[in-house]
Parts: structure tokens; sequence; C-alpha cells
């Protein structure tokens, strides 16, 4: 069990420059989010984009801006837990329990949900009957290479993670065989990746079906993915058997669990008090653009104001005897743990 | 009215909704549905990054040439046919009055 001050669910920007606020009250913090490295849609869906409205920054990159407030909340020692969802909030004692989807367990007097999209998922494919076989032979990620050891597999999507895993289960002669299925003749990953991939299908090695959808899925006999229906734009329908169906779309985000944690929600957002970004469970709270109020504008900026507003909440409800006074930067500078 | 166009938006239910759009304030279509709280999600914030404001384009409108940006996003994107649109890409502008787009599922 990891226990801290303050659980933070999501280590995007705003999640991030909590940590520091709440750093200066002499309060821990603990990050949890479902993204392998910290930054959020900064890291995840723009990192190149440039921002022009952080104060004091005519201008910054996204993934600058991710680095720098990591350095700056990291002399307050702050935990992370990556790669896993924040699932279940549990209250036993004037404590909160977070569990993720991976088991792990945090303990805190506190939670600050800055959540932003919610959670990245896999982007599903609208095939009528696909989410009958997952786990059974359609798979949105690919976590292990080795289950498709000597397997026959179909992959369909044209951006980099299709290429790339088309050319590692190839080059690595881990598939028996392999397809990619692709709904334009041109890709548009990187130009070294079209091209193994091109040279993989000239000679034979992988079959390329484009200008085509996978469109069904069909089972074998025990009810795990036996074959894939394919449609071309011109030619028609073609039935291709196989062992694996690997859809590869990229993420798309969701409110994902924090959407059953008894939490007050409007137009899929937490609906929170400007007083101090409390939600309608004490001792949680919502800061970024997962919360929602009257005049809410979803900007980080703005998000960095809620998350300092919070904390001091948050301080009140873990030293209820204590009286907290601002105190400056400038005058006291930041002592860390 | 000036700086004013005119579009139509079919909404997933086949409802055409006539809308005023200005053309003087930067905006593109997936803000004009937004504004007119049409379930466009606009996730990406405009970025083509994300294809949840994609559209068909129903009318003759001629519209700028795609990016490949739009192109590359509408790769990942479902539902996509010949005149599929990201809506963040279209700009509002006096050449497009009138134009008419239909909402992707």
């Amino acid at each position: 069990m990891i226990e801290t001050d303050i659980i933070i669910i999501g280590a995007g920007p705003v999640g991030l420059f909590t940590v520091f606020e709440a750093g200066l009250l002499k309060l821990r913090c603990h990050l949890i989010d479902s993204l392998p490295v910290p930054g959020g849609q900064l890291i995840e869906i723009y990192p190149k984009k440039p921002i022009y409205d952080i104060p004091g920054f005519p201008i910054v990159n996204a993934g600058e801006l991710v680095d720098n407030l990591i350095k700056q909340c990291e002399v307050f020692k702050p935990g992370f837990t990556l790669g896993e969802t924040a699932q279940t909030l549990e209250e036993i004692d004037n404590h909160f329990i977070v569990t993720t989807n991976k088991g792990t367990k945090h303990k805190a007097p506190t939670v600050i949900i800055a959540g932003g999209l919610g959670v990245f998922e896999p982007r599903k494919p609208p095939i009528e009957n696909l989410e009958k076989f997952e786990d059974k032979g359609v798979e949105y990620i690919v976590r292990d290479p080795e289950l498709y050891r000597n397997k026959r597999v179909v992959i369909s999507g044209g951006g980099d993670s299709a290429l790339d895993w088309t050319i590692y289960l190839m080059e690595n002669k881990i598939v028996k065989s392999l397809a990619l299925v692709h709904r334009r003749t041109s890709f548009r990953g990187h130009l070294d990746s079209v091209q193994k991939v091109m040279d993989m299908a000239n000679a034979g090695k992988i079959e390329l079906i484009t200008e085509s959808e996978v469109v069904g899925i069909n089972p074998n006999g025990d009810g795990h993915v036996g074959s894939v229906l394919i449609k071309h734009t011109n030619l028609g329908d073609m039935v291709k058997e196989t062992d694996h169906f690997v859809p590869l779309f990229g993420l798309t985000p969701s409110l994902g669990p924090i959407a059953d944690w008894g939490l007050e929600i409007e137009k899929n957002a937490v609906k929170v008090n400007t007083l101090d970004y409390s939600t309608s469970r004490r001792g949680v709270f919502a800061v970024g653009d997962i919360n929602t109020y009257q005049g809410k504008l979803k900007l980080i900026l703005c998000g960095f104001h809620e998350g300092t507003l919070a904390v001091q909440a948050a301080f009140a409800k873990i030293h209820p005897n204590k009286k907290n006074v601002l105190k400056y930067t400038t005058v006291n500078g930041v002592s860390g743990f | 009215m000036e700086n004013m166009i005119k579009v139509t938006v079919i909404d997933r239910e086949g409802k055409p909704h006539l809308l005023d759009a200005p053309t003087d304030m930067n905006m593109n279509m997936m803000e004009i549905c937004k504004a007119h709280e049409l379930p466009v999600e606009g996730t990406c914030g405009g970025m083509a990054l994300c294809a949840s404001c994609q559209v068909y384009l129903e009318s003759e409108t001629e519209l700028p040439e795609q990016s490949d940006a739009e192109l590359a996003m509408l790769d990942q994107a479902f539902h996509v046919k010949d005149n599929s649109r990201l809506g963040c890409q279209i700009r509002i502008t006096e050449e497009i009055d009138g134009i008419v787009v239909r909402l992707a599922p």
C-alpha cells in the first residue's frame, strides 16, 4: 500500500504543478496515470506543438513545458504509478483507497483528480461483434509479441504502430504469416518504415491488402477468431483465415472509471465548487480539463490556478487544527523533502 | 448580415440545422458546431489530432486542399468516405457560404 497526503489522478501539466503547490504546504503527493510517462495529452497528443498562452513563456513546446514542470516539482519527490489506470475509489476511516487496474493500492486523506481528457484507450473499429473476441484473438495493443509465435496474424491500420509492429513481427520471424490491411494505397508513417513494409510486400514476405477494411470477424470452433471479412473498395469482399486480428488505430480518450466514483458528472466532466474545486464527495477535488463549472475554460493556465486553490482545501482537511498562511517563494525560497 | 455566412449541419438523426457563422472570428466548422451545442466532441481542440469532428461534405463547395495532418488523421479514423473532412480544418470564410456538412457517426 502506497501512503501519501494527496493522491493525484493524472500526471499531466496540471497534476504536476499541483505537486509543486502541495509541496509548498509540506504535503506529499503520489501521481497515477494510465500512460507510461508523465505529461498527459501534451505528450500523447501534441509533444511538438507550440503553446503561446503560458504566462511568462511567449512560446513553449508542449514537451518542453512538461519537462520543466517535472523539474519544478522534483524537489517535492512525488511518487508515480504509471501505465496503470485508477480504477476504484473507496473511503475507509476518513481515508481514500485508490486501486488501479493492476491492483496497486494507494491510501491518502485526499484525492485530486487531474484527469484531463480521461483515460486514453485504443480506438476500436466499428465491427459489430468485435468485443466478443477480446482476449480471443482480438488485441488492440501488442503487449507481448510472443503471443503471435507461429500464428497467422491480420493487422489493420495505416499509422506508425501498424507499420512498426508489422516490421517487428516479421523481422524477428515471430509470426507464421502476416497480412496488413489498410484503407488507402499509401501510408503516412515514417518514410523508412513505409519503405520497409513495401519491400516486405514486394518480396512476398507479407500480404499487403490496401483499399480495404476489415468489416467482420468469424469465430472458429472454439469461439476464438477464425477468420476476418475484408471489404475491398472496388473488388468486393474476401474471407481471410487468421488466428489473430490486431486493429491498430491509435488512442482516444474517455472519462473512464472515474464516471463510477459517485461524483456529480455534467457534460462528461466532474462538477466542482469553484471555492476550492471540491467535488460532491468531501476530500475529493477535480482540477484541469476534467472538471466543469459555470464559465469553465479548458486552459492549462486555469488548471494551474485550480490546483493551487484545491491544495489549500486539501491542507485544511489533512490538518484541521493548523492555520495555514500564504508564504511567498520569493521570501522563503523552496525547501523540498 | 456582414461578416456572416450560412452553413447547414445535418446531425446524426438526419435533422438539418441552418446556422449563422461569423467569418471574422477565425472560427472553424468544429467550433461552430460546438457553439450551437451540436454533438461534436473536438477532443484535441482543433489540431487535426483526434478525428472526433469528422464530417461529410455534402455540397459542391470548393474547399482548400487537405493538409497532410488532416489526411493522416483520417487514415486512423473510421466511417471515412471520399468526402470526409475534419470539421476543425474547415475555416469559416466567405467562400464557403452555403456549405452543407453531415456529422459522421
